[in-house]
């Protein structure tokens, strides 16, 4: 069974729409990249698969679980990270997992190893005490992620995750995605770099709202007949009618 | 529960992190119960007086004498021109002018009666009516005294008097301070209350992290619970401060027991926060939910009982304080601190404070949406 699946989904605020008419699955331990340029509905579409936006139309099942009947049981198993920071800034690194943690109800002991086990991992042990607000930017979005992962989800879904990273953690934030989904965890992930969609297994291409392109990076590249994914993100985009907002 | 304890955990963490959080909870406390009882009172003193005098004779004199004996008038000039003393009254010299006419004297002697004119300057309407009344009642007293002073002998049937002699109940002595600093008390849980709960979950929408909650299987009763507790706690904590100081400082300890107090305080708490959560939930912006919240608050307070009398507002106002949870509260802090009241007495103002808490805190949970 596939991890997600889209059927003519569509959001429209008032008369602009936004998502127009998608459909695409999504299979088990799969990366999937969700490409396009800014504005092209890209974060509608992942909001409204994790239950944080309504649909208008359509039909989708995330996980199994139906998007407008179960989107509470969705919710236990998917994680995500959104395009803002969403640590407590006030909180500690550690604080921050135990909160995450707790809420998705792990216990005491479960989020105890978790918590030294996340922290060996990115190389922040000695940090664990630190209130987060004083962490950079790229270990910020390391520990956004691992915090994403705490409760071990079926399927993660990124926003944007390495906006504003340098290529180094960039690199190494890859590594952590490419763990994840051998781990058996399908990634979902929107991204504007284009040597990061050459990483995914299969890439979907966003333009005002629909999607005009879909399959193996590889693939795209035949289809389009471009050297790389830049070149054939240039010629979708270009067909985009929609301003960059 | 687990998931709660969890929420209350990171809430409280943030609260003690938050030194502006915590300078409010002390500071406001011993700011508002030191300073506004102290300063801000309604007893007029000062009130300057212009005497016009036309009759210059010694009864005029012996009033004049009397009226500035009291610390109450401050005499501005005492003059025979009627219009140098209104002089005085547009350049906001003087806030009243007595005029006594000629003849005073001899009417007074001559035909048993004579008549003073009091002008008032209304700019300032408390200080007016209350500067009128003392001078009324100093006048009266001047007349008794030279009736008496006439009366000596009972030469013929002095007129039947009416004496009344009232007493003050609760607060013999009309102490201003006893009567305002419950009130203060209330106002003082009410804002810490109101505002500190309306920023809150506003502030989680600014960051982002509410997106991050919102994707969690978190119940939304337990979101808001998470809130609330918080805030209730702290609500507390005010309150025992302003109790605190209003017994060290002024030495009001309640009549009744404080345990009526805390009991009422923690229903209401529960309405008050039910409704800055509220506020919270449909505000987009900390500047958005606190100009909100300042607005209802300020009609609250206002119509609150604190400053004025509910019974002699206009009916539809009246009809108002019958939704205004801090009116109920203002009561029963008066009822309990100075008459002594238990929870009986109250159970009507406690019953309708409950239901408020219900109701705003039904529409909070209602109105928080994890999906738009």
């Amino acid at each position: 069974m596939n991890a997600i699946a889209v059927q003519n989904l569509t959001k429209q605020f008032g008369s602009f729409t936004a998502v127009d008419n998608i459909s695409f699955d999504v299979k088990r331990g799969e990366i999937f990249g969700f490409l396009g340029a800014n504005g092209a509905g890209k974060t509608t579409a992942m909001r409204m698969l994790c239950g944080l936006s309504f649909p208008t139309r359509g039909e989708a099942t995330v996980a199994g679980f139906d998007l407008f009947r179960e989107a509470e049981k969705i919710k236990k198993s998917i994680g995500y990270m959104s395009q803002k920071f969403s640590l407590y800034e006030d909180l500690t690194i550690k604080e921050n997992i135990r909160f995450y943690g707790g809420i998705y109800g792990l216990t005491d002991g479960q989020i105890k190893s978790k918590t030294d086990f996340m922290l060996q991992h990115l190389g922040l042990s000695e940090q664990a005490n630190t209130l987060v607000k004083s962490l950079p930017l790229g270990w910020r979005q390391k520990l956004s992620f691992s915090v994403a992962m705490v409760h071990e989800p079926q399927i993660v879904f990124l926003d944007e995750p390495t906006g504003g990273v340098d290529p180094v953690t960039r690199r190494e934030f890859w590594t952590m995605i490419y763990e994840a989904a051998h781990a058996g965890t399908t990634v979902f992930v929107t991204t504007h770099y284009m040597d990061e969609a050459e990483y995914c297994d299969r890439v979907s291409i966003m333009v005002d709202g629909r999607i005009d392109a879909l399959g193996t990076p590889t693939e795209l590249k035949e289809q389009f007949s471009a050297s790389d994914m830049a070149g054939v993100f240039l010629k979708l985009a270009r067909r985009a009618k929609r301003g960059d907002d | 529960m687990r998931v709660l304890k969890i929420l209350l955990e990171k809430e409280f963490r943030q609260v003690f992190r938050n030194p502006a959080i915590l300078r409010i909870i002390f500071m406001m406390p011993a700011i508002q119960l030191l300073i506004m009882p102290l300063a801000a009172d309604y007893e007029v003193k000062n009130v300057k007086l212009c005497v016009v005098d036309f009759d210059r004779s010694a009864y005029s004199r012996e009033l004049v004498n009397k009226i500035t004996a009291t610390s109450y008038f401050q005499l501005v000039d005492y003059t025979d021109s009627y219009n140098k003393a209104l002089t005085y009254v547009e350049n906001d010299q003087a806030d009243l002018v007595l005029q006594i006419p000629a003849k005073f004297e001899r009417q007074l002697i001559k035909e048993d009666k004579a008549t003073l004119f009091m002008a008032l300057n209304a700019i300032n309407g408390v200080k007016a009516n209350l500067g009128s009344a003392y001078l009324r009642t100093i006048i009266g007293d001047f007349n008794r005294e030279v009736r008496t002073e006439w009366l000596q002998l009972p030469r013929f049937n002095s007129q039947p008097v009416i004496e009344v002699t009232p007493i003050n109940w609760f607060n013999p002595y009309m102490n201003y301070r006893i009567f305002m600093v419950p009130g203060i008390l209330v106002i003082l849980v009410t804002m810490v209350g109101a505002f500190l709960s309306a920023l809150n979950i506003v502030k989680e929408k600014e960051v982002g992290t509410i997106e991050q909650i919102n994707v969690t299987p978190i119940k939304k009763y337990q979101f808001i619970l998470g809130k609330l507790i918080p805030f209730w706690v702290l609500g507390l904590i005010i309150l025992t401060i302003g109790l605190a100081i209003s017994y060290l400082v002024y030495g009001i300890a309640p009549l009744g027991n404080i345990f009526t107090i805390y009991f009422f305080a923690g229903v209401y708490l529960l309405a008050v926060l039910g409704l800055g959560l509220l506020v919270s939930t449909v505000s987009a912006t900390q500047q958005q939910a606190m100009l909100l919240s300042f607005f209802m608050m300020m009609i609250f307070i206002l119509l609150g009982g604190l400053y004025t009398s509910i019974d002699s507002m206009p009916a539809w106002a009246q009809a108002f304080t019958k939704v205004n949870p801090v009116a109920y509260f203002i009561d029963v802090m008066r009822m309990v601190v100075l008459k002594g009241s238990t929870l009986w007495d109250i159970r009507f103002h406690l019953l309708t404070v409950f239901g408020f808490a219900i109701v705003l805190n039904s529409l909070a949970v209602w109105s928080y949406r994890k999906r738009s």
